[in-house]
């Protein structure tokens, strides 16, 4: 009989958990979700080492705090990796409902690491009213991340595509591959750099020119087999140990941020550059960091793309806030002021056709500068390799170049 | 005036186990009992010991009686020994008048008028608001006097009291400093260097 | 008043002064429990030990790991002899320069030039510096191409070298204020003046006799703040990452790249990593300890030598231009931040922008609110608490007359004990308890170094001041408390301000206490400076930089103007500060 009262007992206990989970809001109720998000503060957890980026968070903060009531704060990283570090550690402390972080911008090797480790709320992501815009049935790059299904537990927010700008008053006919990159570097040596990986831009570039050398590149889509890296990789580390000498500062120092990069582009040191956003070299016309005769393009070759999202980690104690803000962030409005080259300029993850014709005609008013390449003029997107590969090229680079 | 005698009963003092003086007197009101020594003979831990703040590293023995009152064991601030420097040592954060209030008991009834009697008693009517910093070297030995009676002590200790001042001043001061505390009938121990001080107090003189 | 009144005042009597003994046990109490709990949490999962992830044996596969990792060697070297450069040549020269200057106006003026240049944060003074000095910096630019012959920036390595030489000029640049600051302040115990007299009456020069004669007595009395430079230099995180080596990194910094790695078990690396950060910083205070002992050794065979000297000016010289040097580039540092916070598009080699605008300044505006509250309210706190504490400490040791000064050395550990060390070990605590970062704990964390080093600033003064004026208000009837109150107090009033500027500019200056304990929830000026470093933006990186030195600068000229203002008719207490 007692024996009996305390398995009853223990199974209450174990029960109670689950009523607490319920507390959790349902993506598939929208309006009840707006209404619990009312009052809630979301940490919205991004890397923060784009000022321009970081003045897009805080107009998108406040305008979700005049909507809906919800308020966000932005907690400035230096690498997102911090707060995946943060949240898995807070899943092994056993804090399964008041974690640090209620948002996080986040793609590839994070995502996988958060998704493998089962971190993630969700799927809560195709349920946000404005996920419709995405037309992801038509553009199935939204529901893959580095070749990792989404699943609904991460919702698009901007997209990005390696691109180079250069001074066109200094150097007229710039390198359209990274074949033609090694021979012009060698003619002008300390002319171009890149960001040190595991720099995200810095690794995309080892990406992008491990996909311009190999032949096949089946492999790289799917998960590392660790005795084929040296075999497959080959081409790329050959290629680097041409390339660096002719790197700025001989390739003994990197830049630690596309920004800082794009500042060398300012001041004169370096003529040729790389950056995620299509508009990079418009808005940094506009801010008055490069000079007006800067221009971009894309490696004839295609060149490497990914969208970035937004996830909520299972813990998050603002979810509704969360999923409020990051609809939000999907709207033709955000989407819209954050395309625009003076605050982001960054790709609109909408697609254009579910878009009303007055949002399309804003998006087409949009003067997005000469220097920004147009839709038209990305040429080729090369999709991302599997996010095992982006953790075993940082980990190889740093091995060779990071510390000798 | 009270009259107050002040007893040192068999004091002994020493530094670790060096024993640095042993005094036994009886100093009466209006006397000035002058202890004088070379350096580290133990002159100022005689005052230190009666005023109730020896340093620790010294051991001291022997009664100290203020008419009927065992001072030993009791806090300085509530022994009623009054002190004064070799400086005139007004508080400098203080004005004149400040200094002077600072001494009178707390229970006293409206300090404005003594404090202003105070002054004209030294001859330094209006002085209440100056900074102290601004008078004469005898001006503030004259504040620094009568700072000491409005605390209403029953005996009184001199330091080498006039060691610092000028030759011309020195004489005044003194003699003005002798005359006000025989007028309060409080005994008091000086202590000193100099021959002179020793003669013009006119008491007993233990040399060490 | 009633007898029930009398009897409550004289149990807050009691109370109060049961508080006041037990004040310094406490404040050595909540100064070494995180430290040593800390460090001691820090050192289980360096040896294997941190169930949370998985780590339940002991093991030395960690630290097999560590050694094995890439470069490593050469972070603990860069650390390492920035350890020691950094204190050996800004002692040196701060040495020399007073050799040169003791007692001439040259010294008093400079005293004046380097208090606010010690209000730099060093986050802002290493902006400053990497500003003016970088290939594309105001020096190049000036001197380019009139001088240089260059039209666009050279391909040199200067900012995040690989040796670390940046780094270590920059931390000299900074601690040169701070010890000269320190040496000034200790200068009047000793009698410098008597001392270098009687060497100079036996025929020595000036500066010669300054360096035998005073040198031996003024060190020991600065000896603890070369400690802190020592251990400053050998684990700064917030310098090493705005102008130290990045190919590798210095080893502290690597050892927060492999903490706040998403692979976890790094960070039993990172703990590893941290014990080892904790043996170079020890080594190098031994190490150091060592030359002093050379050093001593030299200069009393020197003076007993009976030699003159020849190079007594040369010596006097190097002084003068080194520390000179040193506060250019300060001032220098911040003329380039000015410069760029307001710059427009600038194109090398052009000596000033093309044009000017205040879009940095708008920028930060918009998001000033929130860090800089943070950063008011936590430095604000941690002071007041701080200098609270420490007075309590020193009256206790007045009134009690114990002197506590053996073991009150030990709160000076969290200036030596390596940040990263001891924050793990704390951070893995509030982990595991799930403790929501606040900033109550911030502030906290923050005490751990405003307590220290108001202490320092304080407690020379609070012990010099005339006891006879203790004894003298005693002697009048006032109790110990209205001694405390209406004597002491007052006539130290201008210390206890700069004692709290110290404490202010301290904890505004916190990098990693803010960042880690705070889990990038609480912003501060500091954190989003050093975040913004990775940006590279240099008008907003000025902005932030100049904001977060404009703090303790205010500090700096309430503390010397409040005493001026509240003293102003009182002529003996000037020039008390």
């Amino acid at each position: 009989m007692s024996r009996s009262l305390c398995l009853m007992l223990v199974g209450l206990f174990c029960l109670l958990p689950i009523n607490v989970f319920s507390d959790s809001p349902d993506p598939g109720n929208w309006e009840q979700v707006v209404a619990s998000a009312r009052g809630q503060t979301v940490y919205f957890d991004a890397w923060a080492g784009d000022p321009q980026i970081n003045r897009y968070i805080a107009w998108a903060a406040e305008q979700t705090q005049k909507r809906y009531g919800v308020e966000i704060v932005h907690v400035k990283l230096s690498d997102t990796a911090e707060a995946v570090s943060r949240i898995l550690a807070e899943k092994l402390a056993g804090n399964t409902e008041t974690g640090t972080v209620d948002l996080l911008w986040v793609n590839g090797e994070n995502f996988a690491t958060l998704k493998q480790n089962a971190l993630l709320f969700g799927p809560w992501a195709e349920q946000l009213p404005n996920f419709a815009l995405v037309d992801a049935d038509k553009r199935p790059e939204m529901r893959e991340d580095f070749t990792i299904a989404v699943e609904g537990l991460e919702s698009p927010w901007t997209r990005s595509q390696l691109i180079y700008y250069f001074d066109s008053e200094i150097l007229p006919s710039p390198p359209t591959n990274v074949h033609a990159l090694l021979a012009w570097a060698q003619e002008n040596p300390g002319q171009f750099t890149y960001p040190r990986p595991p720099v995200f831009l810095g690794s995309t570039f080892l990406k992008q020119v491990l996909l311009e050398l190999v032949e096949d590149r089946e492999p790289l889509y799917k998960p590392l087999v660790t005795e084929e890296f040296a075999r497959i990789t080959a081409p790329l580390w050959s290629y680097l140990d041409q390339l660096h000498p002719s790197l700025l500062r001989g390739g003994r120092s990197f830049p630690s941020s596309g920004t800082q990069m794009r500042r060398m582009m300012g001041d004169g040191e370096i003529s040729l550059a790389i950056s995620l956003s299509p508009a990079e070299a418009s808005a940094g016309i506009a801010a008055g960091e490069l000079p007006e005769t800067v221009r971009s393009f894309v490696s004839d070759a295609g060149s490497i793309g990914n969208v970035s999202f937004l996830a909520v980690p299972f813990n998050a104690r603002a979810k509704a806030g969360a999923m409020v803000f990051a609809n939000f962030l999907l709207s033709a409005q955000a989407q819209l002021q954050a395309y625009r080259p003076e605050v982001m300029g960054s790709t609109t993850v909408l697609s254009m056709e579910q878009l009303s014709a007055q949002e399309r005609a804003a998006f087409a008013n949009v003067d997005v500068g000469s220097a920004t390449l147009p839709p038209e003029a990305l040429g080729k997107t090369l999709q991302e390799p599997h996010p095992d590969w982006v953790g075993a090229l940082e980990r190889e680079w740093v091995e060779r170049y990071g510390a000798r | 005036m009270n009259a107050h005698q002040l007893h040192l009963k068999s004091v002994r003092i020493a530094l670790q186990e060096r024993q640095l003086l042993e005094i036994d007197a009886v100093i009466e009101a209006g006397e000035v009992l002058t202890v004088m020594g070379p350096s580290g003979a133990g002159k100022s831990s005689l005052l230190a010991y009666v005023a109730g703040f020896l340093a620790p590293a010294f051991t001291a023995s022997g009664d100290i009686l203020l008419d009927t009152e065992l001072l030993n064991g009791l806090a300085a601030e509530h022994r009623r020994v009054g002190l004064l420097f070799q400086d005139p040592m007004l508080f400098p954060h203080l004005s004149v008048a400040g200094n002077l209030r600072f001494a009178i008991p707390a229970d006293a009834q409206d300090k404005e008028a003594i404090v202003s009697q105070a002054l004209a008693s030294i001859g330094l009517q209006g002085f209440a608001k100056r900074d102290p910093d601004t008078l004469s070297g005898g001006q503030k030995s004259r504040v620094a006097l009568q700072r000491l009676l409005l605390s209403q002590p029953k005996a009184v200790l001199l330091d080498e009291p006039f060691s610092r001042l000028d030759a011309h001043l020195r004489r005044e001061v003194r003699e003005f400093v002798f005359k006000r505390l025989r007028e309060a009938g409080l005994p008091a121990i000086m202590v000193t260097h100099d021959r002179e001080d020793a003669e013009a107090a006119n008491g007993v003189v233990i040399a060490l | 008043m009633g007898p029930a009144r009398a009897s409550l005042q004289a149990v807050l009597r009691g109370g109060a002064q049961w508080g006041l003994r037990g004040a310094p046990w406490f404040m050595l109490l909540i100064l070494l429990a995180p430290v040593v709990l800390g460090v001691g949490l820090t050192v289980l999962p360096a040896f294997g030990y941190l169930p949370a992830i998985g780590g339940e044996g002991l093991t030395l596969n960690h630290f097999a790991a560590l050694f094995a990792a890439p470069g490593l060697s050469h972070s603990v070297m860069v650390s390492m002899v920035s350890a020691l450069v950094t204190p050996l040549l800004a002692l040196l020269l701060v040495l020399l320069f007073l050799a040169a200057a003791s007692g001439t106006r040259l010294e008093s003026w400079m005293r004046r030039l380097v208090s606010p240049l010690l209000a730099i944060p060093h986050a802002a003074a290493a902006f400053g510096l990497a500003f003016l000095i970088a290939p594309s910096g105001l020096l190049m630019r000036w001197l380019s191409p009139s001088a240089t012959g260059f039209s666009s920036p050279p391909d040199v390595l200067i900012v995040n070298d690989y040796w670390g030489l940046s780094l270590m000029l920059a931390l000299t640049v900074k601690e040169i204020p701070f010890l000269l600051l320190m040496a000034l302040a200790a200068l009047p115990q000793i009698e410098a003046d008597k001392r270098v007299n009687i060497a100079r009456s036996l025929g020595y020069r000036r500066g010669l006799a300054w360096l035998l004669t005073v040198t031996p007595a003024l060190y020991p009395l600065i000896r603890l703040p070369v400690y802190a430079v020592i251990a400053f230099a050998s684990a700064t995180v917030d310098v090493a990452l705005i102008i130290g080596p990045n190919l590798p990194y210095t080893l502290s910094v690597q050892v927060l790249q492999w903490f706040n790695d998403p692979d976890l078990s790094l960070r039993f690396m990172a703990a590893a990593g941290a014990l080892l950060q904790l043996g170079v910083t020890l080594s190098a205070l031994l190490l150091w300890r060592g030359l002093e002992v050379v050093f001593a050794l030299l200069g009393r065979r020197y003076a007993l030598s009976g030699h003159r000297g020849r190079a007594d000016s040369v010596l006097r010289g190097i002084g003068l231009l080194g520390v000179a040097t040193a506060v250019l580039l300060s001032i220098g540092g911040v003329v380039a931040l000015v410069l760029n916070s307001f710059a427009g598009f600038w194109r090398f080699p052009e000596n000033l922008p093309r044009s000017w605008n205040l879009r940095a300044w708008e920028n930060a505006s918009l998001d000033l609110a929130s860090p800089l509250a943070n950063t008011l309210i936590i430095a604000v706190l941690a002071t007041l608490i701080a200098i609270a504490l420490v007075i309590a400490v020193l009256e206790s040791e007045q009134r009690f007359q114990k002197r506590l000064s053996p073991s009150l050395i030990l709160l000076y550990l969290p200036l030596i004990v390596p940040q990263i060390a001891f924050l793990f070990g704390i951070i893995v605590a509030t982990e595991f308890l799930q403790w929501t970062p606040n900033i109550a704990m911030v502030i906290f964390a923050h005490l751990l170094f405003v307590l220290p080093y108001s202490f320092l600033a304080l407690s020379e003064a609070y012990r010099r001041l005339d006891p006879r004026w203790s004894q003298l208000a005693a002697t009048l009837g006032a109790s110990q408390w209205q001694v405390f109150w209406k004597v002491r107090l007052p006539l130290l009033l201008a210390p206890c301000l700069t004692a709290m500027a110290v404490g202010f500019a301290v904890s505004i200056s916190q990098y990693l206490a803010s960042q880690l304990i705070g889990a990038g929830r609480v912003s501060t000026l500091t954190t989003e400076a050093v975040a913004l470093a990775s940006g590279g933006n240099r008008s907003i990186i000025a902005v932030w930089a100049l904001l977060q030195a404009v703090l303790p600068m205010l500090g700096f000229m309430l503390a010397l103007f409040v005493p001026r203002l509240v003293w102003r008719n009182r002529k003996g207490m000037r020039g008390s500060a």
